[in-house]
C-alpha cells in the first residue's frame, strides 16, 4: 500500500484515495473543436516506466484532487500537490 | 510406555504441568511448552500423515514454519482447522487433532496404492492425461471429483467459526521482525532512543535459534538479561506468536497475532487472532534461516529429519528422537547436533560430504563419542513405514557415490545441506535477491530499500557475534534515520556458535555413481515432487523456473517451497549446465506463511461487510409492511405487503393506484449536489448538454450529462434556488461518480470558475407525491403556498410549511402523472412522511415502492440505470434533441465520432407483448426469421407489466431501432431458455403528449 501525503490531511493510506490517471494531460479549451485533440486528451497516455505524475482524489478525506509523483517501477512516491494550485 | 523418547531432564518445557492431547483417536501425554509435534515424537509416533500425491507415510520433518509433512486437522466443529503444521501447534490440555489425506485410516491408507502407480503420476500428469486434444476437458470433468478427493490436503470446515477476529492499525517508528540474537540486539539499541519500537516474534518465546541451544548455557543467561532489558523499555512493544507475513509499499507491514490459538477456546470477549496493519518509518528484518534438506533416496521416510530440528527437539523439548542416529551433513552446523545427541545418550555416526573439516570440530565430536565419516553421506534411507537403516557411501565433490555403499541400521537420519536465509519479506518489496556462491544461498541485495535493514542469519551471516553486533548497529542506525540518534556499544557476548558458512560444501543431493538417486528422492516433500520429475520437465523442454514450478508444482504447496525451491533450482542448473543465479529464482509474495481467512476478514462480514445507507424515513417502511431491497448501498422500499400478496400483485396495484388516485414514494436516496457560486450557471452550461443560462430562480430543468468520451453519464434535474445557488439531483447509483467528476473538472481544468460543489444527499429527505389527487392532497397539507396550476406550473418550485415542517416543493414528474417532489431537511423526513400519511387518508393516499416506480417510468419511456449503462449515446436514447448546438459541453466533440453516429447502433425502442408473453432484462433480440445465434441485434433493458395498457411491455436497445416501429422481433432469454415475440413500438407507451403531468 502506498501512502500519500495529502497537502490538506497529511499522510494517509492509499485506500482513502481514488486513482485518477495521468496528470500531465491538459484538458483542451471548451471551444476546441478538433476531435483529434479531444481523442488525445481522453485516450492517449504515455504509460511511462519510472516517474509519473498522476491524479489521485482524496474521496474519503478532503475531496481534493492531488497531483502525486509516483514511480511506476517501484512505487516510491514523491511530491504531492493540490491540483487546483497547479496551473 | 508413555513418552518413551522423552529425556529424564532438560529442555524448556514445564515438567510440572502434564497435559494430554488427542491425535488420531489416541491420547498422548506431554508437558506445557510442548508443540503437538514434540509430543508425538516424545511418544514415538513416527507416522503423522500421508503425502499429497503418493500417500506415502510421512513423519515430523522439521521444528518450525517450514514443516512439509506433519499437517493435521486441529480442533473440531466450528473451530476445525485444516493443514495445521504440528510443529507450530502449541499443545494444550485437551487438544484434539487428526491426520488428513488418509482413508480409511492413517495406517491402512488405500491411496497408498498410488505409490505403485507412481510412474503414471509424474510431472505434468494432469495436463497430459486430462487436458488438450484426445482426452479433452470432458474426461477431466468426469474424473475431477475422484482426483480431488484423493489428492489433497486437509478438509475445510463446514461450520461457522464461533470465534472473533479483529483488525488493528498501528504506527511505529521502528519495526523489528524476528527476536533472535540479532533482533533482540536491534531492539536493545533502538529501544534506548525512546522511539516507539515494535518487536515481532512468530514463536511464543523470544530468542529464535538461541532456544535450540542446550538450556542453562551462557547463551541462556545472555538471552534472559537481554529480554529483561528490552521488556523494561516502555517504548518497546513486544508481540509474540505474531507472524509478519507481508511487506508492502509505503513501509506498511501485515502481521497476524495468534492471540488464543494456544488454547481450545479464547476466553469470553477475547479474539482468537488479530490482524495488525503496521505503518513504520524504519524496519529491521532479522528473520533468520531455514535449514536445507539433503536430497537422497527415501529422504521423505518418517525418521528423516532436519538436523537443526533434531537439535531443537533435544534441547528445547527434551526429546531424543532416535537412539541410533546417522547425521548427514555438508556443513558445520550438524556438529552441534551430533555431539549433543551423543551427550544425551544416542549412538551417533556423523557423515560429512567434505573430506577436510575444521579440526576443532572433528576434535569436538570425537570427544563426545561421535563416529565421524568424512567424505561420506547417506545415499538412501531404508525401511518400510519408517527408517530402519541407511546406505552410507563415500562421495566425490559433486555428491556422487565413489565406492560401495554400506548399510547401517539406524532409527533416525538427521540431515543438513546448508541454510536458506528467510528473505521473503525483503524480496516482497525489493524483488530478486543476490546469490552468494560461497555459501550457496540467496541473500538480500545490500541497501536496496533505505527504510529496510536486514541483519543476522538472513543475510547469510554464520557468526552469532556478528549478528549481535550488526543487529545493535542496525538499531542505532534506524533511530538515527528517525531523527533520534543515540550512541552505544554492542553487547559483548561470552558465547559462540558454530559458523555453518565456514568451508561449507555446495552438495545438495547424493546420487549413485551413475548420477541417479537410489530410490525415490524427494525435492518437494509436501507436493511429492521428486528429483526425477525435475529431470523429466527438463527433458520435455522446460527452461524457465516459473514454468518448471507450475509444470511440476514444486514449491506450490502450502509451504511455498521453503525447503524445496533451492534444490529444484540447483537441479535445473545442473541439467542446463548453468550456475544457480543464471537459472533465476521465483518471486516471493505475501503471505510468508499461511494466514487464516478469519484474521483478514475480522469483523467485516455479513451486514458489517460494507456500510448500509438508510433513508431518514427508513424506519417507517418496514414498520408498515414494506419489503426492502438493496439499491447499491441503500435500502429502499420495494413494495408494500398491503398492496398485494406478492411482488407482482403489489407493484401492479401500486402503479395503478398512482394513475387513478395518489401515491407517495421515498426518493431520499437520490443523489443531491449543491452547486453554488457566481459561475454556477456557466458551470452547469458546460457539464450538461442543454442550456442553463436562461433558467430563472424558482425554476427546474431536466438535464443530461456526458462523459468526456461522449457517452451518456447521467441524467437528473437541477433547480435554481437563488442567484448563485443551484440544487442538482443525480440518479441514486451515479451520485458519487458525478460529484467526483465535477470536482475533477473544477480543480484541474476550470480553476478559474468560482463554483463549489458539495454533496447534500444526506442532508435532505425527499418524497415524491404523484397522481391526479396529488395537488389536492398537498394543498390541504401545506401552509404558505399556492399550488394551483397557475401559481406553480410544472418545473417550478416553492417553499412552504407542512404542519410546521419547512419544505421545498418541486413540481416535476417522473411517473407522468401530476406530481411533486417534497424536500425537507433530513431530520424532518420521518415526521413529514407521517404527516402526509395522515393528511393523505382522506385522499386515498398509498405508499408505493421502487418496483411500481419503475413500472410508471417504463410506461413513460424514461431512461434509468439499465439504459444509462455507459455504452449508450444521446442518440441511442433518443435524447439527442436535448443537446444544444449553440455551446460546447463536456463530450460535445467526441459524441460526434463516426462510429457513434452509425444509424445501425442499437437505439431505444419500446416492446409490447401479447398475452402472457414477457421478457426478462438482458434477453436478446433477433429479427423475425433470423437464426437465434450470437449476440443478437440488441437486448431488453427494462421490463414491466403495464397496468395502464393492460399488457407486458419493455424498453430495449435494438439495432436501427428508430426505423423499426411496427416490426416483430424474437425475444430470446438464453439463461431461462424462454422465447417469444414482441412488437416494436414507441417508448412513449402512455400519455405521449404529457397532458397528465401538465394538468
Amino acid at each position: 500500500m502506498i501512502r500519500i501525503n495529502c497537502p490538506v490531511c497529511g499522510l494517509r493510506d492509499e485506500t482513502e484515495f481514488t486513482y485518477g490517471g495521468d496528470a500531465n494531460v491538459k484538458r483542451p479549451a471548451m471551444d476546441e473543436k478538433d476531435p483529434k485533440v479531444w481523442m488525445d486528451y481522453v485516450f492517449n497516455r504515455s504509460n511511462p516506466r519510472g516517474d509519473h505524475q498522476e491524479y489521485w482524489h482524496h474521496t474519503q478525506g478532503c475531496r481534493q484532487w492531488v497531483i502525486l509523483e509516483r514511480n511506476t517501477l517501484d512505487h516510491t512516491v514523491g511530491q504531492c500537490r493540490l491540483a487546483k494550485e497547479v496551473k | 510406555m508413555s513418552q518413551k523418547k522423552r529425556l529424564a531432564k532438560g529442555g524448556r518445557i514445564n515438567r510440572g504441568k502434564a497435559i494430554k492431547v488427542m491425535f488420531d483417536g489416541r491420547s498422548y501425554q506431554g508437558f506445557e511448552g510442548d508443540t503437538l509435534a514434540s509430543i508425538l515424537l516424545a511418544n514415538d509416533v513416527s507416522l503423522v500423515g500421508r503425502s499429497f500425491k503418493y500417500h506415502r507415510p510421512r513423519g515430523v520433518f522439521s521444528a518450525g514454519v517450514e514443516e512439509p509433512n506433519a499437517m493435521v486437522h486441529l480442533r473440531e466443529a466450528g473451530r476445525h482447522e485444516p493443514n495445521v503444521r504440528a510443529t507450530l501447534a502449541e499443545a494444550y490440555d485437551g487438544l484434539i487433532s487428526s491426520p488428513q489425506n488418509a482413508w480409511p485410516s492413517l495406517k491402512a491408507d488405500i491411496g497408498a496404492l498410488n505409490q505403485v502407480l507412481a510412474p503414471f503420476f509424474s510431472a505434468g500428469f494432469y495436463y497430459k492425461t486430462f487436458m488438450g486434444p484426445g482426452s479433452g476437458t470432458r474426461f477431466w470433468m468426469m474424473c475431477e471429483h475422484f482426483i480431488r478427493k484423493a489428492a489433497g490436503m486437509g478438509r475445510a470446515g463446514d461450520q461457522e467459526d464461533p470465534d472473533h477476529y479483529e483488525k488493528i492499525n498501528v504506527h511505529c517508528d521502528i519495526l523489528i521482525i524476528g527476536a533472535g540474537a540479532a533482533g533482540l540486539a536491534a531492539a536493545l539499541a533502538a529501544g534506548r532512543s525512546g522511539l516507539s519500537v515494535l518487536l515481532v516474534e512468530q514463536d511464543r518465546e523470544l530468542g529464535g535459534g538461541l532456544l535450540d541451544r542446550p538450556a542453562g548455557e551462557d547463551s541462556d543467561s545472555w538471552l534472559q538479561e537481554t529480554v529483561d532489558q528490552v521488556r523494561a523499555m516502555e517504548t518497546v512493544k513486544i508481540l509474540t506468536r505474531t507472524t509478519a507475513f507481508g511487506a508492502y509499499d509505503g513501509d506498511v507491514y501485515g502481521l497476524v497475532e495468534r492471540v488464543w490459538d494456544h488454547a481450545a477456546e479464547a476466553p469470553e470477549y477475547q479474539v482468537r487472532q488479530r490482524y495488525w496493519q503496521v505503518r513504520t518509518k524504519q524496519a529491521i528484518l532479522a528473520t533468520g534461516l531455514i535449514e536445507r534438506p539433503l536430497v537422497f533416496g527415501g529422504n521423505d521416510k518418517p525418521g528423516v529429519m532436519l538436523s537443526g530440528a533434531v537439535r531443537s527437539y533435544l534441547n528445547r523439548y527434551g526429546v531424543l528422537p532416535g537412539q541410533h542416529v546417522i547425521v548427514s551433513t555438508t556443513n558445520n552446523s550438524a556438529y552441534d547436533t551430533a555431539s549433543e545427541l551423543a551427550a544425551a545418550g544416542a549412538r551417533v555416526i556423523l557423515c560429512d560430504v567434505r573430506k577436510a573439516v575444521p579440526v576443532k570440530l572433528s576434535e569436538r565430536v570425537a570427544a563426545s563419542g561421535v563416529q565421524l565419516m568424512t567424505g561420506h553421506a547417506v545415499l538412501e534411507a531404508k525401511g518400510f513405514g519408517k527408517v530402519t537403516s541407511a546406505l552410507i557411501t563415500p562421495v566425490d565433490e559433486t555428491g556422487r557415490a565413489t565406492g560401495l555403499a554400506e548399510q547401517i541400521p539406524c532409527d533416525l537420519i538427521a540431515v543438513s545441506a546448508g541454510f536458506a536465509p528467510v528473505l521473503h519479506l525483503w524480496s516482497q518489496r525489493a524483488g530478486k535477491p543476490d546469490y552468494d556462491s560461497e555459501k550457496g544461498c540467496f541473500v538480500p541485495k545490500a541497501d536496496s530499500i533505505p527504510s529496510m535493514t536486514c541483519v543476522g542469519g538472513m543475510i547469510g551471516n554464520g557468526s552469532i557475534k556478528t549478528s549481535v553486533t550488526d543487529g545493535f548497529k542496525a538499531g542505532l542506525a534506524a533511530a538515527e534515520a528517525c531523527g533520534a540518534g543515540i550512541e552505544g556499544e554492542a553487547p559483548d557476548i561470552s558465547f559462540a556458535g558454530t559458523d555453518w558458512t565456514e568451508m561449507s560444501s555446495q552438495i545438495w543431493s547424493i546420487t549413485k555413481e551413475n548420477g541417479k538417486a537410489s530410490g525415490k528422492a524427494f525435492i518437494d516433500l509436501q507436493h511429492d515432487v521428486t528429483r526425477s520429475d525435475i529431470d523429466l520437465a527438463h527433458r520435455e523442454g522446460f527452461v524457465s523456473v516459473e514454468h518448471l514450478k507450475r509444470y511440476t508444482t514444486t514449491g506450490m504447496a502450502t509451504d511455498q517451497g521453503k525447503l524445496s525451491n533451492l534444490s529444484a533450482l540447483a537441479r535445473m542448473a545442473e541439467l542446463r549446465s548453468l550456475a544457480i543465479p543464471e537459472v533465476g529464482t521465483t518471486t516471493f509474495r505475501p503471505p510468508y506463511t499461511p494466514i487464516s481467512i478469519g484474521s483478514v476478514v475480522g469483523h467485516d462480514y455479513g451486514s458489517h461487510f460494507r456500510a448500509t445507507r438508510y433513508s431518514p424515513i427508513h424506519d417507517w417502511h418496514p414498520e408498515n409492511g414494506a419489503e426492502m431491497i438493496e439499491a447499491g448501498a441503500w435500502m429502499r422500499p420495494w413494495y408494500y405487503g398491503a398492496s398485494g400478496k406478492n411482488l407482482r400483485d403489489a407493484y401492479i396495484s401500486e402503479a395503478d393506484h398512482v394513475r387513478h388516485h395518489v401515491g407517495m414514494v421515498d426518493v431520499s436516496t437520490l443523489g443531491k449536489i449543491a452547486v453554488q457560486g457566481p459561475d454556477a450557471a456557466e458551470f452547469l452550461n458546460r457539464v450538461y448538454v442543454n442550456g442553463w443560462k436562461t433558467l430563472q430562480p424558482g425554476r427546474i430543468r431536466y438535464g443530461v450529462m456526458l462523459r468526456e468520451d461522449g457517452f451518456v453519464l447521467d441524467d437528473g434535474t437541477t433547480a435554481r434556488l437563488g442567484e448563485h445557488d443551484y440544487f442538482m439531483t443525480t440518479t441514486t447509483s451515479n451520485a458519487a461518480k458525478v460529484l467526483a467528476f465535477m470536482e475533477h473538472l473544477l480543480q484541474t481544468a476550470w480553476q478559474d470558475l468560482k463554483v463549489h460543489v458539495t454533496s447534500v444527499t444526506d442532508q435532505w429527505a425527499a418524497i415524491a407525491v404523484a397522481g391526479p389527487q396529488s395537488r389536492t392532497l398537498l394543498q390541504a397539507a401545506v401552509t404558505g403556498a399556492d399550488l394551483s396550476a397557475d401559481s406553480l406550473p410544472n418545473n417550478h418550485l416553492v417553499s412552504a410549511e407542512i404542519d410546521g415542517i419547512p419544505v421545498r416543493i418541486h413540481r416535476m414528474s417522473y411517473s407522468g402523472e401530476l406530481a411533486y417532489e417534497v424536500y425537507t431537511p433530513s431530520g424532518y423526513g420521518y415526521a413529514l412522511w407521517s404527516q402526509l400519511t395522515d393528511v393523505g387518508k382522506a385522499y386515498n393516499l398509498r405508499p408505493y415502492g421502487t418496483e411500481a416506480m419503475g413500472a410508471l417510468r417504463i410506461e413513460k419511456g424514461h431512461v434509468a440505470g439499465p439504459e444509462l449503462d455507459g455504452r449508450t449515446t444521446l442518440k441511442d436514447l433518443a435524447l439527442g434533441g436535448f443537446a444544444s448546438s449553440k455551446k460546447p459541453f463536456v463530450g460535445s466533440v467526441l459524441k460526434n465520432r463516426e462510429k457513434l453516429e452509425d444509424p445501425a447502433r442499437p437505439s431505444l425502442v419500446g416492446l409490447e407483448f401479447s398475452g402472457e408473453n414477457r421478457a426478462l432484462s438482458g434477453a436478446l433480440l433477433y429479427s423475425q426469421g433470423a437464426q437465434t445465434e450470437g449476440h443478437g441485434e440488441g437486448h431488453v433493458t427494462s421490463t414491466t407489466y403495464s397496468p395502464a395498457l393492460g399488457k407486458n411491455i419493455a424498453l430495449a436497445l435494438l439495432a436501427g431501432g428508430a426505423d423499426r416501429l411496427g416490426d416483430t422481433v424474437q425475444v430470446v432469454d438464453f439463461v431461462g431458455d424462454t422465447r417469444c415475440t414482441a412488437t416494436v413500438v414507441s417508448t412513449h407507451f402512455f400519455d405521449p403528449e404529457g397532458d397528465r403531468q401538465n394538468a
